[in-house]
């Protein structure tokens, strides 16, 4: 089976410190990789390298795309790489008012990335709105009001119905309970739970929370300064960690 | 005035010009920038219009200058002055004579022809300023196509209130690829940019001109269950009965009383003398 | 019966004579001559020549006159005139270095080498009306020392000389050119140094003023403010060699501001640059600070998202003369888009009132 993204040998440094280095692994359609470490560990880095917002100094991101297999990404041209990202690619923000538009309507968020692709039916655009936005449980009613109207949980929630109405075959996500209520969190974690299981999503998923990663990885990386220190099947890497850090990581969850 | 070259600009000024509205004319709807001069009259008075038809005008042309659609407002008299000065050529006030017009914010109502060129005078090029200000960025979305953001707008403008909220400088797509504002022209004479006229754009200011050549394809962005349509005051001209013609709204008493009248004062003045007669006429006459 | 309005072209006529007269004022008082402006408005006139780009005192005065002394018209009046004159070339870079300065301080050193001149300044001066001036005004007798001899150096150099200070590396290439090509962005900071000389007085000083307080801070201290005059020099082709000219007066200010550095290199102190054409000192030490702001991402600083630190904030919207060109454009006739607007929101109300009734009468 091609895999859907092979990322090999990334690098990518901030003057003489190491964002992160010599990451490679494989994602095959339908899975979900966790990356977990504490913050400066380089996650969040390797993530924006790996989703193109910004330049890693060496390596290659090969995506499988529909129209010609495995690209690239790094090398792509601006234009394919901008239309990948509002396609086939979504990303999810830790802070939902980065992902979102403020001054637009709930309605106008989720009907943005459609247009982007060329739909130009209102009553379309609005129908698929009202659906996305009941699949994150938002209120038909709440269409036409802004996102600054909302809690942060729904927030987020639009943040995703934004992300996946173009129906996206990777889904990048920074933290996407970070900042939110223990409460909130476990109603977001159990939502993106079952999306992820009803669309069969692959994703990629930064966060420091062993919590997130338990409910949603198949797989697991550990990073520790800038460096892989260990892989996994979730399951194994949680129950049996081999590496020091990682031992002491999900010890100081289990403490809590 | 005799100080000055030929419609004031010196000629290496004007090849600059000319190469960017040639250029414009290859790329229709792409603004190309191009190094405004400082004008003596002030920007975002015509300064762009008046570049680009001082780089147009050859000493045989005949002139017409207009400001909402009449050739009689103060600042399209004081533009058509500046070229009688400087330029030497005859002007007209009369659509059909001319062979340049330059206008502000409205397009004639009498179909215009293949020698004819139409200079529009344009405050704000880029038609997604308002939607992201920064340049780097918006020149980047018109070379990448990225235009989903302008529809963003018009379906915020139908969840609020049920049309599309735009009347004038109405965005519109240019040969299936850029998109290009039409200079604050009322959304009515939209359909009339497929022409048979050569239509160029200058802004000064902003240091763009942009083009379209005869028989362009020019399309209003709208939705396919919204569609675009050209409005107007819904009466005919008080003055000539014209029902087709774009219409000012006069106050003409502090009663609340008002009557409509042709903003091209040309179109009107010529179905006047034709003997076309509106409302007002016919009363006065009874 | 209503007829549409005609006479535009009497009624301007009209207002440029009435203009014309209210321009000279009452006839009973003498005429301003141009000398009188140049001699006694003389930084009103510096201003003209430094925003209008022209070097040319008399013309400033002329325009001054000519404007009624608003000086953003006097501005556009030479920049017009500017525009149309022929460029035969360009001069050599002035030599700041070697300026016969008539005020030179310095903030960051008590005294240094070229000594403090105070100069003709208003910082010490009392602001009180001098009701003397109101009768006839006669200039009180100056005690006079001749001028100190040889170059005045650079504070920045003596800094320099331990490595405390950024050095520009020397460029040969020559600059871009703002009044002969387009603005466009991303611009290197000679171009930015271009738009911001001719930029407004009270934009920049605003601009710079809120660095002070914040937006975007940087610590700046006035490392050395020198007026006064320096040669204009140009290679004559025919010639072979450089010339004088003429001679220009100048402002120069340049900051000492916070400094950079890491653990691996050495902090040192970075610089703002401001130069003016004439005495300008508001104006060249504004600008210091906001060339400073504006060099936040080749100094590796955080973009605070101040307005000081937007490239294209600052250039698109300091010159004078076209905001005042576009924001005064507002009083031109706009009733053909008001005139779409109207029916677009009569429209709108009419479907807004027509909504309630239709529900009640269901």
């Amino acid at each position: 089976m091609t895999p859907l993204l092979s990322v090999r040998d990334i690098r990518k440094t901030y003057g003489a410190h190491i964002g992160c280095t010599d990451v490679s692994f494989d994602l095959f359609p339908g899975e979900v990789m966790g990356i977990v470490g504490e913050s400066g560990s380089g996650k969040s880095t390797l993530l924006n390298c790996l989703a193109g917002h910004i330049a890693a100094d060496s390596g290659q991101v090969i995506f499988d795309t529909r129209a010609e297999g495995p690209q690239d990404t790094l090398t792509m041209s601006e234009p394919a790489r901008r239309m990948l990202g509002r396609t086939d690619w979504a990303f999810v923000h830790q802070h939902a008012r980065d992902g979102l538009r403020m001054g637009v309507s709930a309605g106008g968020n989720v009907g943005e990335r459609l247009m982007a692709v060329g739909a130009r039916n209102y009553g379309d655009i609005r129908h698929q709105a009202i659906d996305w936005l009941g699949r994150v449980e938002i209120a038909e009613d709440r269409i036409d009001d802004r996102p600054t109207t909302f809690s942060g949980g729904m927030q987020q929630r639009l943040q995703i119905a934004r992300n996946l109405v173009t129906g996206p075959r990777l889904v990048f996500m920074d933290e996407p309970t970070g900042g939110l209520d223990v409460s909130v969190q476990a109603r977001l974690l159990d939502l993106l739970r079952s999306l992820v299981r009803d669309l069969g999503l692959s994703a990629i998923i930064v966060t420091h929370d062993l919590a997130v990663v338990r409910l949603l990885a198949d797989r697991l990386m550990v990073m520790k300064s800038g460096h892989v220190v260990e892989t996994g099947l979730t399951d194994q890497v949680l129950d049996d960690p081999q590496h020091a850090y990682t031992q002491l990581l999900v010890s100081s969850i289990l403490q809590v | 005035m005799s100080d000055y070259n030929f419609a004031y600009l010196d000629e290496q000024t004007k090849r600059m010009i000319r190469r960017a509205i040639l250029k414009g004319l290859a790329i229709p709807g792409y603004q190309v920038p191009f190094a405004s001069r400082e004008m003596p009259m002030p920007y975002g008075w015509g300064t762009g219009g008046v570049q680009v038809t001082a780089a147009t005008l050859v000493p045989d042309d005949c002139l017409k200058v207009i400001d909402q659609g009449a050739d009689d407002t103060t600042n399209a008299v004081s533009i058509r002055k500046f070229f009688e000065n400087t330029a030497s050529v005859g002007t007209t006030t009369q659509t059909a004579e001319a062979s340049v017009i330059q206008t502000r914010h409205r397009i004639p109502e009498e179909a215009l022809r293949e020698d004819q060129i139409l200079v529009y005078q344009v405050p704000i090029p880029e038609p997604l300023r308002f939607l992201e200000p920064r340049e780097t960025e918006t020149r980047k979305m018109h070379a990448l196509e990225e235009y989903g953001l302008m529809h963003v707008k018009l379906y915020e403008d139908i969840a609020r209130h049920g049309h599309i909220a735009t009347s004038y400088a109405y965005p519109v797509k240019i040969e299936d690829r850029y998109v290009m504002d039409p200079s604050p022209i009322p959304k009515f004479d939209n359909p009339k940019m497929e022409m048979a006229a050569i239509q160029l754009f200058g802004a000064g200011r902003e240091q763009r001109i942009y083009a379209l050549p005869p028989y362009t394809k020019v399309v209003s962005l709208d939705f396919d269950d919204h569609p675009f349509e050209a409005s107007k005051a819904p009466h005919p001209c008080a003055l000539c009965g014209a029902t087709g013609s774009y219409l000012d709204e006069v106050i003409t008493d502090d009663a609340g009383g008002r009557m409509f009248v042709c903003s091209d004062t040309d179109y009107c003045e010529t179905r006047r003398a034709q003997g076309h007669v509106g409302a007002t006429q016919t009363e006065e006459a009874a | 019966m209503y007829v549409a309005v005609k006479g535009g072209e009497r009624a301007i006529d009209n207002a440029h004579a009435w203009l014309a007269e209210e321009r000279r004022g009452d006839q009973d008082v003498a005429e301003l001559s141009i000398a009188q402006i140049r001699e006694q408005l003389s930084l009103a006139v510096n201003r003209v020549m430094a925003e209008g780009s022209l070097y040319d005192p008399d013309l400033a005065a002329l325009a001054i006159k000519q404007a009624r002394g608003d000086l953003i018209e006097a501005i556009f009046l030479i920049r017009a005139y500017r525009t149309t004159l022929p460029r035969f070339g360009s001069s050599k870079p002035v030599e700041t270095g070697a300026m016969r300065c008539e005020r030179r301080i310095s903030a960051t050193f008590k005294d240094l080498p070229g000594g403090q001149v105070l100069g003709p300044t208003f910082d010490y001066t009392h602001r009180l009306l001098d009701f003397k001036l109101a009768a006839e005004g006669v200039a009180p007798e100056v005690p006079e020392r001749p001028a100190a001899e040889g170059p005045v150096p650079h504070v920045a150099e003596f800094l320099n000389r331990e490595g405390l200070i950024e050095t520009a590396p020397a460029e040969d290439t020559p600059p871009p050119d703002l009044t002969r090509a387009p603005l466009e962005f991303p611009a290197e900071r000679a171009l930015r140094l271009q738009a911001l000389t001719r930029a407004d007085e009270g934009f920049s000083l605003g601009l710079a003023y809120s660095t002070q307080r914040g937006y975007a801070r940087n610590h700046a201290f006035v490392g050395e403010l020198r007026i006064g005059q320096v040669d204009v020099a140009m290679e004559v082709p025919e010639l072979g060699f450089a010339i004088d000219i003429g001679e220009i007066t100048l402002t120069e200010c340049e900051t000492v501001n916070q400094f950079k550095g890491s653990r691996t290199e050495p902090p040192q102190f970075t610089r703002g640059y401001g130069l003016v054409f004439g005495q300008s000192e508001r104006k060249s030490i504004s600008m210091a600070l906001v060339d400073r702001a504006l060099r936040w991402e080749e100094l590796g600083e955080d973009n605070v998202g101040a307005p000081a630190q937007d490239t294209e904030f600052v250039l698109a919207h300091g010159d004078n003369i076209q905001a005042t060109g576009f924001l005064e454009h507002i009083k031109l006739p706009h009733y053909v888009d008001f005139q779409s607007e109207l029916e677009l929101v009569r429209k709108l109300r009419r479907e807004a009132g027509a909504a309630p009734m239709q529900e009640a009468a269901e």
